[in-house]
């Protein structure tokens, strides 16, 4: 089997020293929460930081708290199966609590956490491959070879964005608490993700992420749809978040945000720009789910074509507006 | 006579009362009074409990005191010659204990002795990636993968082979094999039975179909492991494999022990499915590094290794071409096979004949040209993989009667059964066919599923299949006329103990041997220990392939556990002074005496009591000889019949299968519980090839060597199963029984193609059907063109002229 390489792991006592630790360690240094993503590269020798910082046991980290006007703040090493346990947040953020339910297995969500899944890496199938298997490929951009092996001219690295409640947090405007060595700052969410396969996160080597605030809904609601090939168990073929305010039908304010698309979260705000104002009926929905298909750009290095999953956009981004729409016929009395 | 009954959520079909009288006669005689007390019973597996409670020692979990372990160096390259190998670093990286490479064993072997092409290290050359090339014995698994990076291979590139069509083309740079003589085929067959050509003439309609069906792995959830050691001259090798038998002859022939200094024992299994029935390098490689170090040594595979090691479904394009009458009788039919057999020819040979074997014995072909061909590709080698070279045969001819019946407007299952072949008769290619349930299990699932009248509704459609497996290979692998299997049984003070060659690799073997010998002596199966799989204590069974242990293992025991009746029948009489005939054995009695009073009399009559039993197939299943008849004939053929019940969205072209039905003629049931299982475990097979499974390639490199990116559905993607046994005993089967081990998955997989075309009016002519290949289907049609995915045409093969072989006369057709 595959066996994980030597690392030394510490175990803070707070956050401060958490953060201490990672300083100490100056980028060789890797925070460990579920360990869901992170140990399987390591055993695949994808990545191979010298130290682990455990954050899974501290208790700042782990609250989740709901008000009643339904904002939610998430510590990020809180389980994503305690999150979906959390009725008020399923109530107030239907979409996320979508995304969060869709993540892998039910095992790997008594695992996996909510900060993680927000910065799991990106993958692409010439990256998420043993040693031996890129040795034979040939190791690529996010492996410190010269060029990507899917796009051979490509001065650039094209691993996706593999988060299905990233695309969630973006749409609802989230924001991310992280702290650093100067001390706690807040995020917007979108600004938490870079266009860069090989440096997804603008974070810090010393920097935690901490807590995810989802503002209270004032209305709006929200969905999420994954494409993936089984069941269960696979990551996002494409993703499709979805927040709707909507008054008697008519649009008052959208937002659409892909996943799984490219190597972060895509925020569509111009396309559906347009549909504040208007009625929201099946033929608007077609149209901006073909345009939502015609902008996205899959490439060649997930699962199934990506000529399939270019045209299944337009599928999952018009099933993610038919809920949120029918959520929020529901949800107003 | 009352028969067993099924499982709860087994059913039994009416049973044809001649052959079960007849049977059950000779089976039972007059043991308790004629009521079979286990054999039927639903029970679960003999070693149900060690299993589910963690308690039993698989091969991994074997170390002895002082075992090194060994890590394969493997290629990165799929097609290099090797122009040199350095270990001397690695050698003196500290902790390891020995460094191996092909120079030290370069006798070369391989599972059929037709193909004894590869090593156990490459020396020369290696030919697909995962190659092995070298191997390090360390203290730990960790130092040993190190220091295999200090392993320096010079290798001089050579361009791949990667497709059919580019292995049927000169070579660029030199064959992948020096024997196949400037050339990528391995091997070419070419048969004819009866006068096709005339066939066609007679014909009404004449149709001709192109089909590919993907390659794939078994995914068994154990990964490859074994551990030997080296002591006073004795080599053990404890491996989970399928076929103790193989591993020990190869064992002896390349480390060049005799068989009797060879012991190799199978361990309880994690899964085979065709993955564990070659010798394996790493059983090899860690044989000798015992011997060189004194040390035992074990060696596990990674998952990623097991994908290279493959043996798995061979990728194989198909032509077929059939005439048939206006009234839907078949003529003639001409099948054509292209099979990508990867880097060396594992059963190979034996796979090339199987894609034409076994059409005749499900439809009765009065004249039948079968012409198939193995190239070697530079990829992870092909081999045996449950269904062994006919489920793909099978999902083009059924595809292919499908359209048949659409031309002449009649109804698929009609034009089926115009065909069937008939109970106690003999195919066109000599193949002996006695009982066959084949009208019965196509009736069987007609009822549960009500696919005739089916409603219609977008999107929804329903498939019907039928297929045929062997119960056992009528020939060996290698030529001799020994038993195939044995069994031995001792009784003494220690209890009653059988012994046999046969492994159980998760089909339930063991459970079967304590079913028999229990229902044969009057006792319960936990009074039967079971010593099995292991060369040095238990006589021959060739292995857990095609189907063959509960037949050929089943009728070894049953003749074992006979005599030894008989035996202490016998001394239960003399004790009593009770006639022999008058006694009846059950309950734990022999007569009068319990069974342990009749053993100590035996013993103080007799002494040691021991009996023996072996089975080798009767030599009158095969018809003419010519090359390539060893492949086909068997006792016995089980007949499988399903209705795939799904949903296929136009849109997304995605697949939802709702339910499967499927009937089995099982023959007998000898504990249904466990049918069950293999028919669930068949149908998920099936699905899964269908569906998803592919074992593919991408510049010579194996696109998703691991269980995340190699699709194969979950459990969340199974839908129901009703399972129909068909309980019709065999003549010749172990209390009447057949296989299940396989049969099933193969009508599985052309009954979804078919039901998609059911729902959605296209032809996907292809497996996996994947959401882009319906979608592509239902664009061409939209577009005007043919709605159909598929392959459009079989290249130029180089067939030789036929063997004609006469057809089996009048007389002999009729059993």
């Amino acid at each position: 089997m595959l066996r994980l390489p030597r690392f030394s792991y510490l175990r803070p006592a707070s956050l401060a020293e958490a953060v201490a630790m990672l300083a100490d360690h100056g980028g060789q240094a890797r925070v460990i929460a579920g360990g869901t993503d992170l140990l399987p590269k390591m055993k695949r020798r994808q990545l191979q930081p010298a130290v682990l910082v455990g954050i899974g046991h501290l208790d700042a980290l782990r609250h989740l708290e709901t008000t009643a006007s339904g904002a939610v703040e998430i510590g990020a090493s809180a389980t994503l199966t305690s999150v979906l346990k959390d009725s008020g947040l399923a109530r107030h953020q239907p979409g996320y609590a979508q995304a969060a339910g869709v993540v892998s297995t039910p095992a790997l969500r008594n695992t996996g956490t909510a900060g993680g899944n927000l910065c799991i890496d990106t993958r692409c199938n010439y990256y998420d491959m043993s040693e031996e298997w890129r040795i034979a490929s040939g190791s690529c951009l996010k492996t410190g070879g010269e060029q990507c092996q899917m796009a051979s001219s490509s001065p650039r690295c094209w691993a996706i964005s593999s988060s299905d409640t990233a695309p969630i947090a973006v749409a609802l405007g989230a924001t991310a608490v992280v702290v650093g060595p100067e001390g706690e700052r807040d995020v917007p969410i979108a600004s938490l993700f870079r266009d860069d396969g090989n440096a997804h996160l603008a974070l810090g080597p010393d920097e935690i992420l901490t807590r995810l605030r989802l503002p209270a809904p004032d209305g709006s609601r929200s969905s999420y749809v994954k494409l993936r090939r089984r069941s269960s168990m696979d990551f996002p073929l494409a993703g499709a978040a979805v927040a709707l305010k909507m008054d008697r039908g008519v649009v008052e304010g959208c937002r659409l945000v892909l996943g799984a698309v490219a190597s972060q979260p895509v925020e569509l705000g111009d396309l559906v720009h347009g549909l504040v104002g208007q009625r929201l009926d099946e033929e608007a929905i077609e149209e901006v789910a073909n345009a939502a298909s015609r902008l996205a750009k899959p490439l060649d290095n997930a699962d199934l074509s990506y000529v399939w999953r270019k045209r299944m956009v337009k599928e999952i981004v018009a099933q993610a507006f038919r809920q949120a729409a029918t959520s929020q016929a529901a949800a107003v009395p | 006579m009352s028969a067993p009954r099924g499982g709860a959520n087994g059913r039994l079909a009416s049973e044809s009362a001649t052959i079960e009288s007849a049977t059950i006669e000779s089976a039972t005689i007059e043991s308790a009074g004629g009521a079979l007390r286990v054999v039927g019973k639903a029970m679960p597996r003999v070693d149900a409990v060690s299993k589910v409670t963690g308690r039993t020692v698989y091969a991994d979990d074997l170390t002895f005191p002082g075992t090194i372990h060994c890590v394969l160096l493997r290629s990165p390259h799929p097609h290099a010659r090797i122009r040199g190998v350095d270990v001397r670093e690695a050698a003196g990286v500290p902790g390891v204990v020995a460094v191996l490479t092909g120079a030290a064993m370069p006798t070369r072997f391989g599972v059929s002795p037709s193909s004894e092409e590869e090593q156990a290290l490459a020396t020369e050359k290696v030919r697909y990636v995962g190659e092995p090339v070298a191997a390090v014995a360390a203290r730990d698994e960790a130092t040993a993968r190190e220091a295999c990076k200090k392993i320096h291979v010079d290798y001089e590139l050579l361009e791949p082979v990667t497709s059919i069509d580019q292995a049927l083309e000169v070579p660029m740079d030199e064959p992948i094999h020096a024997a196949s003589k400037d050339s990528n085929i391995h091997r070419l067959a070419a048969l004819e039975f009866g006068d096709v050509e005339e066939g066609f003439a007679a014909s009404d309609h004449v149709r001709e179909d192109v089909f590919f069906y993907e390659g794939s792995t078994h995914l068994a959830m154990e990964e490859h492991s074994a551990t030997a050691t080296f002591a006073d001259g004795q080599l053990t090798v404890w491996s989970s494999t399928q076929s103790p038998h193989n591993v020990h002859r190869a064992l002896s022939s390349v480390l060049g022990l005799p068989m009797g200094h060879v012991r190799v024992v199978a361990t309880p299994h994690g899964g085979g499915f065709g993955g564990k029935v070659d010798p394996c390098a790493h059983e090899i490689v860690i044989a000798k590094l015992a011997m060189t170090t004194g040390r035992p040594v074990k060696c596990t595979l990674t998952r990623e290794e097991v994908f290279y090691n493959h043996r798995g479904r061979h990728p194989v394009l198909m032509w077929v071409r059939t005439g048939v009458t206006r009234d839907g009788r078949i003529r003639a039919m001409h099948f054509r096979t292209a099979l990508d057999g990867g880097a060396h020819g594992s059963l190979g040979a034996a796979t090339t004949y199987y894609t034409g074997a076994l059409q005749p014995a499900t439809y009765d072909l009065p004249a039948y040209r079968f012409e198939g061909c193995r190239v070697f590709t530079n990829k992870a080698p092909c081999g045996p993989k449950r269904g062994h070279g006919t489920p793909q045969p099978r999902f083009a001819l059924e595809l292919h009667l499908d359209k048949l019946a659409e031309d002449l407007g009649m109804d698929p299952v009609e034009l089926r059964r115009r065909n069937y072949v008939r109970p106690n008769s003999r195919t066109v290619n000599g193949l002996r066919i006695t009982s066959c349930a084949i009208e019965n299990v196509t009736a069987e699932v007609l009822a549960a599923s009500g696919y005739s009248r089916r409603r219609r509704r977008d999107g929804h459609g329903q498939g019907f299949a039928v297929s045929a497996y062997l119960c056992g290979a009528g020939s060996p692998m290698y030529l001799n006329r020994m038993p195939h299997s044995e069994v031995n049984i001792e009784v003494g003070r220690g209890g009653v103990t059988v012994l046999c060659g046969a492994t159980d690799i998760g089909q339930g073997s063991d459970s079967v041997l304590a079913t028999l010998v229990a229902e044969e002596l009057g006792l319960e199966r936990e009074d039967v220990r079971l010593v099995t799989g292991d060369t040095g204590l238990t006589p021959v069974d060739l292995g857990s392939y095609s189907s063959r242990v509960t037949f050929m293992a089943g009728n070894a025991a049953i003749e074992a556990a006979r005599k030894m009746r008989a035996t202490l029948v016998a001394a239960a009489a003399e004790r009593s002074g009770a006639q022999p005939t008058e006694m009846t054995v059950a309950g734990g009695k022999i007569g009068p005496l319990s069974f342990e009073e009749a053993v100590v009399a035996a013993e103080e009559l007799y002494g040691s009591l021991g009996s023996g039993g072996s089975y080798a197939p009767p030599p009158d299943i095969s018809g003419s000889k010519y090359r390539g008849s060893a492949v086909g004939p068997s006792p016995a053929f089980s007949f499988s019949a399903a209705v795939v019940d799904l949903d296929a969205d136009r849109v997304t072209g995605e697949v939802r299968v709702n339910k499967v039905w499927i009937a089995h003629d099982i023959g007998r049931a000898l504990n249904p519980l466990l049918v069950r299982g293999q028919v669930e475990g068949g149908v998920y097979m099936g699905l899964g090839e269908a569906l998803m499974e592919a074992q593919v390639y991408r510049n010579g490199l194996l696109h998703h060597p691991s269980v995340l990116e190699y699709k194969t559905p979950l459990s969340t993607d199974m839908p129901e199963i009703e399972h129909l046994l068909v309980e019709q005993p065999d003549p010749e089967g172990p209390y009447g029984a057949k296989e299940v081990g396989q049969g099933p998955l193969l009508p599985v997989v052309p009954a979804v193609v078919s039901a998609i075309h059911d729902a959605l009016g296209i032809w996907v002519d292809e497996v996996p059907v994947t959401p882009e290949k319906v979608l592509r289907a239902l664009d061409s049609r939209a577009k005007g063109g043919d709605p159909r995915t598929g392959p459009r045409a079989f290249p130029m093969i180089p067939y030789p002229p036929c063997v004609k072989v006469a057809p089996p006369d009048a007389a002999s057709a009729a059993l």
